[in-house]
């Protein structure tokens, strides 16, 4: 793996690859010293045209705990409105000797531009671009459904699948990068996927995408999902006739006190939550939803650090499972990752 | 191949050997005087001593072709293409008439403009250049740009589009048909409903829902086709629809034409080859408006091409600078280059697939062109006392596409690195070869200058050269 760019491009074993890595990472996590060597001495850009906090720190701090050189670069508008190019963007930072760069775009393809066009040798992750994915928060999902998912079933989280899961993704799928990336990688890891929305609000060509389509929240939640993921809903998109009001929307689509009371009464005792943050209190999510014990919101935040660690290692420092080498048999004799505490010996 | 190297041959005349007429049997031809002087055994008898001899053994003949739809950027984008530049390449690729889109800065929708254009065409000397007019002042959709003056000017514009914007406003749209009835003009419309179409990006579909671009949906356009060709059959005018990329607007312009409506249709050669599936590289050469749409557009594009249901190819050849493709998709230009490699896609897409014969290549890509275009002397059967617009073309070779050695300023080329087939080996334009042994050769010389006044007065003698007031080529 070069570099991560999509969850659609993903093989079933490269994501297994990425969400084992990062169990071993959450584990570095809960010591005492939160850090590893791995990365020291490598310099890993956060390239954001875009404002995010929350991601740019859970990259940062996942870039910190490898001990490598973490530069911020907020570009925002400058590709767009200010005159400087991708291109000389990417230029300058492969001139500072980047070994990885971390990107955030408001367009769609920017990463993968970024990764095909001989302007930068570093490895791309895409942190999120336009409506297209933003596959590190897809895969913090599926590590927390699936540690989920092994807590009901008894079995240890790494190295199983999400196979038997039913994911539902309810909302504005038509914009959301979360959706696109959580679509192709729960079913790649063997989950079924329900999506529910507006119909203006699920793109045209979704029927040939794996999984079922519901108009009715209800009706999707008669089909006992293990984990409810509401997708935020844009502020741009209240105004621009998708649907009638925020009110309807809410009574429609939002998960709202009466459908966590029927969680409850279906017996689903187990269905989690989730949603990728920031949340509207009261439009797509109640807050009794939200900070009910049903939630993983802030689980997926956690879980956000050490999958991005395991990208930037499996990316950095040479992924000895890589697929492009991959020789039958191999996967019993790999090198574990280096996850010694950075000052001591084993 | 061979030629002599005679200073000024144009008048000693060009003996062309062996080369096979539409397809047909190897026939020799005279081209002399600016027309096709002889043909069959009398060529080679009437050729003088001093006439150039090109061996055209295994080389097809056709009608120079004439593009509808051609931007050249000149004036205000000469960094993109000039009218010099933009002619190069259509006399490699075959042509011999060129119509240049009205998008230029400041936009074409005044006489002075369109004479500039015109004169920059005659000045250069490649091939036939017309410039199309405005429909609307500034491509503004508002009011409309005075077509009658354009029409009357030395220009003799006859093809009115506001391409790249579509007239959208119905009552806009109806009085520029009715209008340019006065002068049977003929309106060229860039179907693309705005509304359906803000921020689009590429094909509203499968591949549009996986990448995450926002669609162009094909109702956008088949709704304004709809719509124009009613309007037409109401006001009794005539309606060009420019690059036709789905398989909806082929079955409305169909039904329009069973309808005797007077409509006609045109498509790309990038819509009768490349699908909407190679945006999943994000890389923005593959970015045009209309998008790229699916394989079964394409199939039926190609299909009605051969039946008749579109009449013309037109390139939309729209050169870029680079830094407008190499940049994120979504802030990318549209548009891609097609003069030079227009003949081989229609080749290999038409001709190779047994869709079109090359009789009926010379019907989409020059007679029925010419005839929208009111081009008189262009388009023309190969016949004794026709124009010599005329090229000659190798159908067996096969090249890869570079667009880094093309005469365009453009380097935005989607077929890039692709194999076609087909070269054009000789240009003749008015007589005069602009292309020859496949490289440019030289311009046709300027109305001012001495050898063409001889010619001007034997081509006025010839009906089909229209004396008299501003036939383009021969002013």
């Amino acid at each position: 793996m070069k570099h991560l760019l999509s969850t659609q491009d993903l093989s079933a074993r490269s994501a297994l690859r990425l969400l084992d890595t990062a169990e071993e990472m959450a584990a570095v996590g809960e010591r005492e010293i939160k850090k590893l060597p791995a990365l020291r001495g490598r310099t890993v850009v956060n390239l954001f045209f875009e404002d995010s906090t929350r991601t740019r720190i859970s990259f940062e701090a996942a870039a910190k705990r490898l001990s490598a050189d973490v530069i911020n670069f907020a570009a925002k508008g400058s590709s767009v409105s200010k005159g400087e190019s991708l291109k000389d963007t990417a230029q300058t930072l492969e001139a500072m000797s980047a070994d990885a760069v971390v990107i955030r775009h408001p367009a769609s393809g920017a990463p993968a531009r970024l990764a095909a066009s001989g302007w930068i040798d570093a490895a791309v992750v895409n942190a999120g671009d336009g409506t297209h994915e933003h596959p590190t928060q897809a895969l913090l999902d599926a590590f927390t459904l699936r540690r989920h998912w092994a807590r009901i079933t008894g079995t240890p989280s790494a190295g199983t699948t999400l196979a038997g899961m039913k994911v539902l993704i309810v909302g504005d799928v038509l914009h959301s990068r979360v959706a696109r990336s959580n679509v192709w990688l729960l079913t790649t890891l063997g989950a079924e996927v329900l999506l529910a929305g507006p119909p203006t609000l699920l793109p045209v060509g979704v029927g040939s995408w794996p999984c079922r389509v519901f108009y009715n929240l209800d009706d999707a939640l008669a089909e006992r999902p293990d984990a409810v993921m509401m997708l935020r809903l844009q502020a741009e998109r209240m105004n621009a006739a998708f649907f009638p009001s925020t009110r309807e929307y809410s009574r429609r689509w939002g998960f709202d006190d009466g459908r966590l009371a029927l969680l409850d009464t279906m017996g689903l005792d187990d269905t989690v939550i989730m949603h990728p943050g920031p949340m509207n209190r009261g439009l797509e999510i109640s807050s009794a939803a939200a900070d009910s014990p049903r939630s993983t919101v802030l689980a997926q935040v956690r879980n956000g650090v050490s999958v991005r660690m395991a990208a930037l290692y499996l990316l950095l420092s040479g992924d000895p499972q890589d697929d492009d080498d991959a020789v039958d048999g191999r996967a019993d004799q790999d090198d574990p990752p280096a996850t010694t505490p950075e000052g001591r010996t084993p | 191949m061979s030629h002599d190297t005679t200073p000024r041959p144009d008048d000693a005349g060009y003996l062309i050997r062996s080369a096979s007429l539409l397809g047909g049997a190897p026939t020799d031809l005279l081209v002399r005087g600016g027309v096709i002087a002889a043909l069959g055994p009398d060529a080679g008898r009437d050729a003088g001593t001093d006439a150039v001899t090109i061996d055209a053994d295994g080389l097809v003949a056709l009608p120079g072709m004439v593009d509808l739809h051609t931007h050249l950027r000149e004036p205000g984008r000469e960094d993109a293409e000039t009218v010099e530049t933009g002619s190069r390449a259509a006399a490699l690729g075959g042509f011999t008439a060129i119509h240049a889109m009205a998008n230029s800065s400041p936009v074409a929708d005044t006489a002075g403009v369109v004479e500039q254009v015109y004169r920059l065409g005659l000045a250069s000397g490649w091939v036939e250049v017309r410039p199309v007019g405005a429909v609307t002042v500034g491509l503004g959709g508002e009011r409309l740009a005075e077509l009658g003056a354009m029409a009357e000017s030395r220009a003799g514009v006859r093809v009115f589009s506001d391409d790249g914007i579509c007239v959208h406003d119905p009552v806009l749209m109806r009085r520029a048909l009715e209008y340019v009835k006065a002068f049977d003009g003929v309106i060229a419309q860039h179907a693309q409903e705005p509304r359906l179409t803000e921020g689009a990006q590429m094909n509203e579909g499968d591949v549009s829902a996986v990448l995450g671009l926002t669609g162009w949906p094909a109702v956008a356009e088949e709704s304004i086709i709809a719509r124009d060709v009613l309007l037409a059959q109401h006001v009794g005018s005539r309606l060009h629809v420019c690059h036709v990329s789905t398989a909806g607007s082929v079955e409305i312009i169909r039904w329009a034409k069973a309808r005797g409506i007077d409509v006609t249709a045109e498509v790309t050669p990038h819509h009768l080859l490349l699908t909407d599936e190679l945006v999943r590289s994000y890389d923005p050469v593959y970015k045009v408006n209309p998008p790229l749409r699916t394989s079964d557009d394409v199939h039926a594009l190609r299909a009605a091409l051969a039946d008749g249901t579109i009449d013309v190819v037109g390139t939309d050849h729209a050169p870029h600078p680079s830094e407008h493709k190499e940049c994120e998709w979504a802030q990318a230009a549209m548009g891609m280059t097609g003069l030079e490699t227009a003949l081989s896609v229609v080749q290999h897409a038409m001709v190779e697939t047994g869709l079109l014969d090359w009789e009926g290549f010379a019907r989409v890509t020059s007679a029925t062109p010419a005839r929208i275009g009111r081009l008189a002397h262009q388009g023309r059967p190969l016949a004794v006392g026709e124009p010599a617009n005329l090229i000659l073309v190798d159908p067996a070779a096969r090249w890869t596409v570079d667009p880094s050695t093309m005469a365009t300023k453009g380097r935005n080329s989607p077929f890039r690195g692709l194999e076609l087939p087909g070269r054009v080996r000789a240009t003749f334009f008015g007589g005069h070869p602009t292309v020859l042994d496949g490289s440019l050769a030289t311009p046709r010389s300027t109305p001012r200058s001495a050898p063409h006044a001889s010619q001007s007065a034997q081509a006025g003698a010839q009906g089909d050269l229209q004396g008299g007031e501003a036939p383009a080529w021969n002013i």
